[in-house]
């Protein structure tokens, strides 16, 4: 087991060092740079701009300034902020919470409806239920998640008013955060009303995020159960007698989850993916936000550091899931 | 009265090409501690009627019969709920592979147990114990440590050992081995065989054994039917079957086994293959193949008194001669003598 686990770390250097040069020279192939861009309207004279970079250490060769991030992150120095001057990892830590709280929300909305509409969906292959739900999954699977986002916030929060549009929670509460989770945090204030302002801001975005998984697992989970359904130890278990529901529910789900729990897995690098438009669009102060303003603002180190914590934290979500499988499937315990 | 009875059993499937008919009109009884053998080549219909009286079949299938009652009680009328109390543990049914017919995520305990908790509402500690006593009852070594196996770590003889353990686990009355050691090395078909024999004299259960091996009916069945094409074609007690089988597809059947050739002879065999869904043949079904066949054949066919096996033949035979044949009778007789 433990050699199981060394031996996939090792895989994840090369991964790592690939990821650090994508993302160092990706931000630097657009035009314009951080200096630029933070004097905004205001004419700026050459020797002032180059100056700043000089200040900035942006004027050393390419390679001198990647060897140095990469120095950084061997020592576990993410960098930090050009523009604000704060630790990248400061400020990731303060603001992963909001992104992992979303997540959350969204994975388990998305398998807690996914899984057993997947199901529903092979058990009653051909009928209209079937139909219903896999041309609902292919809806949600091909939609544009800021225009589906756009959509459910002009009708929910615009037309019927029932949700705020953007934020995570009402600007008539205040309190110290001790966990990062809102709803928590909101309960452990003991303000009333807290929780529920939390909730209502959480919702339509949790929705938005949770589409694509949920469509994925759906899909998966029904053609998974259909293969399931027809094998020789489904038929064993009927012919013990046992009822329609724990011959589905245990004996043919067990087996049909190999490849869902795979899928869930696949789902993390989705969410993040997601997790930045969705932000953009509701103004979620999470990471996803935080890149792409980065990215606005030329900030190299947060977008750097950010995509290489972004990317540890899927290698590892991803390590997880493959132990899980072994749980799951005795076949392939290690 | 016989503890299985079926009366003229149809199961239809629905096809893209339209309906196909898997059994056709078969009738069946098998009485309390007897061993009926249903033989019959690939897709005559052996597994699918069986799998009828358990409800087993998908949802495509369209079932009709006269009358399906297992001891006494019509299983036809039954609602789903009331069926499932009898199937598992009345009625018991081990397949052809037991390596698939496992499920590979759960141990063999968990599996035998399964069974004595629905039907018999047995608890932890005395599911255990009937578990152990069941392995150790189908002759496998060291019970205690395979509970906690999981079927991949078991060979095929073991696994389909298992399965007959989890078939008996609540003393059935009737067991249906459906082709249970065709997916087995031949030592350990001898084995499960013996086996199976063994038990069913020692509970006095009833068996029914599909299979399509000759061999195999000759040395566990007392009463044989023979199937082909989703018919019942010949039905007789095993030892006048083997010796004056009626219906010409018996006795063709009989005369391809290896034990009954003659030394350095070429093994006969029957030319062609069991009619499918679009070559259904008129009259009898056997007739493209049946080296008797005439212009009646091709029409219509008779249902035999049981005197002569009940063989669906036109020109049962009697002694290996077709009775009133009008062509062949004379010729062959000629030729024996």
């Amino acid at each position: 087991m433990l050699r199981f686990i060394l031996g996939r770390l090792a895989v994840l250097i090369p991964t790592f060092v690939g990821v650090s040069i994508i993302a160092f020279s990706f931000i630097r192939l657009l035009p314009g740079d951080p200096v630029m861009l933070m004097s905004g309207e205001r004419v700026m004279s050459p020797e002032r701009h180059a100056e700043l970079m000089h200040q900035l250490g942006l004027d050393r060769p390419l390679y001198i300034q990647y060897f140095d991030y990469l120095g950084g992150l061997v020592t576990g120095d993410f960098g930090s902020s050009i523009v604000t001057k704060r630790p990248v990892l400061v400020d990731f830590m303060q603001l992963f919470p909001a992104t992992l709280e979303l997540s959350l929300c969204a994975i388990i909305l998305a398998i807690c409806l996914g899984i057993p509409a997947g199901v529903l969906a092979a058990v009653k292959r051909g009928s209209w239920l079937d139909q219903t739900v896999m041309g609902a999954a292919l809806v949600g699977y091909s939609m544009p998640i800021f225009w589906w986002g756009l959509l459910l916030i002009i009708f929910f929060s615009g037309y019927l008013g029932w949700t705020p549009v953007s934020g995570r929670i009402s600007l008539m509460y205040f309190f110290p955060p001790v966990t990062g989770f809102m709803l928590i945090d909101s309960l452990l204030s003991g303000q009333a009303g807290a929780f529920k302002s939390a909730l209502t801001y959480l919702i339509l975005p949790t929705i938005v995020l949770a589409t694509i998984p949920l469509a994925v697992i759906a899909r998966q989970t029904r053609s998974a159960m259909l293969e399931v359904l027809g094998e020789d130890y489904v038929r064993t278990a009927r012919s013990k007698g046992l009822s329609p529901f724990r011959i589905v529910g245990i004996h043919a789900l067990r087996n049909a989850m190999i490849p869902v729990i795979t899928t869930i897995g696949l789902q993390v690098g989705v969410l993040l993916a997601g997790a930045i438009l969705t932000e953009t669009i509701f103004s979620w102060p999470g990471i996803g936000k935080w890149m792409v303003d980065s990215v606005f603002k030329r900030d190299y180190a947060v977008v750097q550091g950010g995509l290489m914590l972004i990317a540890g934290i899927i290698m590892l979500v991803n390590l997880v899931v493959d132990l899980t499988y072994g749980l799951v499937n005795p076949r392939i315990r290690h | 009265m016989s503890l299985l009875e079926i009366k003229n059993l149809t199961v239809e499937f629905e096809t893209s090409s339209g309906l196909f008919r898997a059994v056709d009109g078969v009738s069946l009884s098998c009485d309390k501690g007897e061993i009926l053998s249903i033989v019959g080549e690939s897709g005559s219909g052996k597994s699918v009627s069986m799998l009828a009286v358990m409800g087993l079949l998908p949802w495509t299938a369209k079932i009709t019969a006269d009358r399906m009652a297992f001891d006494g009680k019509d299983l036809l009328k039954m609602s789903p709920r009331q069926r499932r109390k009898i199937i598992g543990k009345d009625i018991a049914m081990i397949f052809q592979e037991p390596m698939s017919s496992l499920n590979p995520c759960f141990t063999v305990g968990y599996q035998l147990g399964e069974t004595l908790r629905f039907h018999m509402g047995l608890g932890r500690a005395a599911r255990r114990q009937r578990s152990i006593e069941l392995l150790r009852l189908v002759g496998i070594p060291a019970p205690e440590d395979r509970l906690s196996n999981y079927p991949h770590q078991m060979s095929g003889g073991m696994s389909q050992r298992v399965m007959i353990a989890m078939a008996l686990a609540c003393n059935p009355k009737l067991l249906i081995a459906d082709e249970p050691t065709t997916a087995l090395d031949v030592t350990i078909q001898a084995q499960i065989l013996d086996l199976l024999v063994r038990l069913q004299k020692e509970h006095g259960m009833a068996l029914v054994l599909i299979t399509h091996d000759m061999g195999v009916v000759a040395e566990t069945a007392e009463r044989v039917q023979v199937q082909y094409a989703g018919q019942k074609v010949e039905e007789q007690p095993v030892k006048e079957l083997f010796r004056d089988p009626h219906h010409p597809y018996t006795a063709a059947l009989l005369s391809s086994l290896p034990e009954r050739a003659t030394v350095g002879g070429r093994l006969p065999s029957i030319p062609g293959v069991v009619p499918g869904q679009h070559d259904r043949p008129t009259g009898c079904l056997f007739s493209p193949r049946c080296t008797f066949a005439t212009d009646l054949c091709r029409r219509s066919v008779t249902l035999q008194p049981p005197s002569l096996g009940s063989a669906l033949c036109n020109y049962p035979l009697v002694g290996g001669v077709p009775q009133n044949h009008p062509g062949k009778t004379a010729a062959l007789a000629e030729e024996r003598a």
